[in-house]
């Protein structure tokens, strides 16, 4: 079965040059495409997961009575929510990537603590963090303040009313721009080949560098990925969402 | 600092002691020298007219709002005691307000286990048993896996009452707790005070149901503008108020 599939597009890629599908029939070509596949599954989770406790955390020290942590988180937004997130990538792993130590695992070459890999996780996260906090501090804000006193006057600590009671009141109401953002920072991941991370569009970019006949056949794979990408998430928030909806309780009411 | 210190409390002593209370949001002076005691066991109403001070007065004695100057112990503690140890304060004072303020994404009985479990760390099956009979003694069997949103006023108002009592406190506030509701269902409500006055338990209350206070408090405090203007047993309080201010209000009420 596979076989004659590779075989349908080895003889497609001999009479149309336009359509070299490569990573299907070549071996070697495909398994870059997985390899960067993979990682750009990685970095999506990885950068989704530490965006949203960025974005919890942030909106948690926004709360804070110190006057000095409120204006480091603000001025965190400020910095990653108006500059490019290309710019942020290139500035953590050049300029930054200069200061971290290194270490050598081989005994001859010195390696940074903090790959390329890293990097992109670091930088996409604060980025996608920075816009998370806002979404969630919003979420916060229409959470009446009476619920709030309800909970520190039966005890709780301002630590427990947070946990137990405005935040998952909050995450409802913030889901849907939560959404939006998660798939803006998944697409975003693509800006990592800026600084060399191997994931797909990296790896599609030197195929198509080595083989200029699968330019199309690349970028019909990368459509078609992030659609998938895209879709899974997509689908896993408006379930989430659903399950989160309470009886008798509509966006707005109280 | 007060004659009853830390600790030494006895029940012989008021519960509850407000002395030359003053406090202020910003330019605007809202309690202008509160001075009265509850004991043990009593349950005392505080009417007046709307802005009189009467929601900050009974916030001030479980330490939602800080006092300025003067002082409020309850048991003999300190509640402006900037060493408080809030918790402490608030296992002693249970309080309901006028917007029930239940925790809409918590069942009625998830409601009422909360805080004696996050708070007091106690064992769950504890917790439940006691619940569901507070749940029963509110008269709300059967609505236990009910939401808020699924409850109407009055049983919400029953079930925050309930889980008030979880807490097992020594005194409890009201604030307008009948205020939100429709004239058929203050009464459930009203039957559910009057049980646990009856039980002992005491109460401050701030109410427009005149009837209510006069067949329930032991005591009525009739404020206007900060002050305490007249006050003394319902008897005497409804048939011979002398002040011109009372005979007004309660001319316009009753
Ligand atoms: N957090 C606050 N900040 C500023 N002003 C406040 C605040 N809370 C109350 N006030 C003001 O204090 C005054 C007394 O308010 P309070 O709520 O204690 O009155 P009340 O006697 O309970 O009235 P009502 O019968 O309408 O509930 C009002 O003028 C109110 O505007
Ligand atoms: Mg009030």
């Amino acid at each position: 079965m596979w076989d004659s599939i590779q075989k349908f597009f080895r003889d497609l890629a001999e009479r149309d040059a336009a359509w070299n599908f490569i990573y299907i029939y070549d071996d070697k070509e495909l398994e870059r495409v997985l390899d960067g596949m993979w990682v750009t599954l990685e970095l999506a989770v990885v950068c989704v997961v530490c965006s949203v406790v960025i974005g919890l955390v942030g909106a948690w020290l926004q709360g804070a009575h110190s006057r000095i942590v409120r204006s480091v988180v603000q001025g965190y937004i400020q910095f990653f929510r108006n500059t490019p997130p290309l710019v942020q990538l290139m500035f953590f792993y050049f300029a930054l990537g200069q200061f971290t130590p290194t270490f050598s695992p081989d005994g001859y070459l010195q390696q940074p603590i903090i790959s390329n890999v890293g990097w992109a996780i670091i930088s996409l996260s604060f980025f996608a963090g920075a816009f998370n906090v806002e979404i969630f501090r919003a979420g916060i804000e229409a959470v009446p303040q009476s619920t709030q006193e309800a909970a520190e006057s039966l005890g709780m600590s301002r630590f427990q009313a947070y946990v137990y009671v405005v935040l998952p009141l909050a995450f409802r109401v913030s889901l849907p721009s939560l959404n939006n953002n998660l798939v803006n920072l998944v697409k975003t991941t693509t800006q990592a080949l800026a600084i060399a991370v191997p994931e797909l569009l990296y790896q599609l970019v030197s195929i198509y560098n080595d083989y200029s006949t699968a330019q199309n056949a690349c970028m019909v794979l990368m459509f078609i990925v992030y659609i998938t990408l895209v879709g899974f998430l997509v689908l896993g928030m408006n379930r989430w969402e659903r399950r989160m909806t309470i009886p008798g309780y509509g966006g707005g009411g109280g | 600092m007060t004659d009853a210190a830390n600790g030494n409390w006895t029940p012989d002593r008021p519960i509850v002691s407000l002395k030359d209370v003053h406090k202020s949001f910003g330019d605007l002076e809202v309690l202008k020298g509160i001075s009265f005691d509850v004991m043990k066991g009593e349950v005392i109403c505080i009417i007046g007219p709307s802005g009189s001070g009467k929601s900050t007065l009974i916030r001030c004695v479980n330490a939602l709002n800080p006092i300025d100057s003067g002082s409020i112990a309850v048991e003999g503690q300190e509640v402006n005691d900037p060493k408080l140890n809030k918790l402490e304060l608030r296992k002693k004072v249970g309080m309901v307000f006028q917007q029930y303020n239940l925790f809409p994404h918590k069942t009625a009985l998830e409601n009422v286990m909360m805080a004696p479990v996050l708070v007091l760390k106690e064992d769950k099956g504890s917790v439940e048993a006691r619940a569901r009979a507070l749940i029963r003694k509110v008269r709300l069997d059967g609505k236990e896996d009910s939401f808020p949103g699924e409850l109407s006023g009055g049983q919400q108002q029953r079930v925050a009452i309930a889980r008030s009592l979880a807490m097992q406190p020594d005194v409890m506030l009201f604030d307008e707790v009948t205020a939100a509701l429709d004239p058929e269902t203050v009464k459930e409500v009203l039957v559910t005070i009057k049980d646990l006055a009856q039980e002992g338990m005491t109460c401050m209350l701030v109410t427009h149901e005149m009837g209510f206070a006069r067949e329930i408090a032991d005591h009525i405090y009739f404020t206007d503008r900060g002050v305490i203007v007249e006050h003394g047993p319902p008897a005497t309080f409804f048939d011979e108020a002398k002040d011109p201010r009372t005979q007004e209000f309660l001319g316009q009420i009753l």
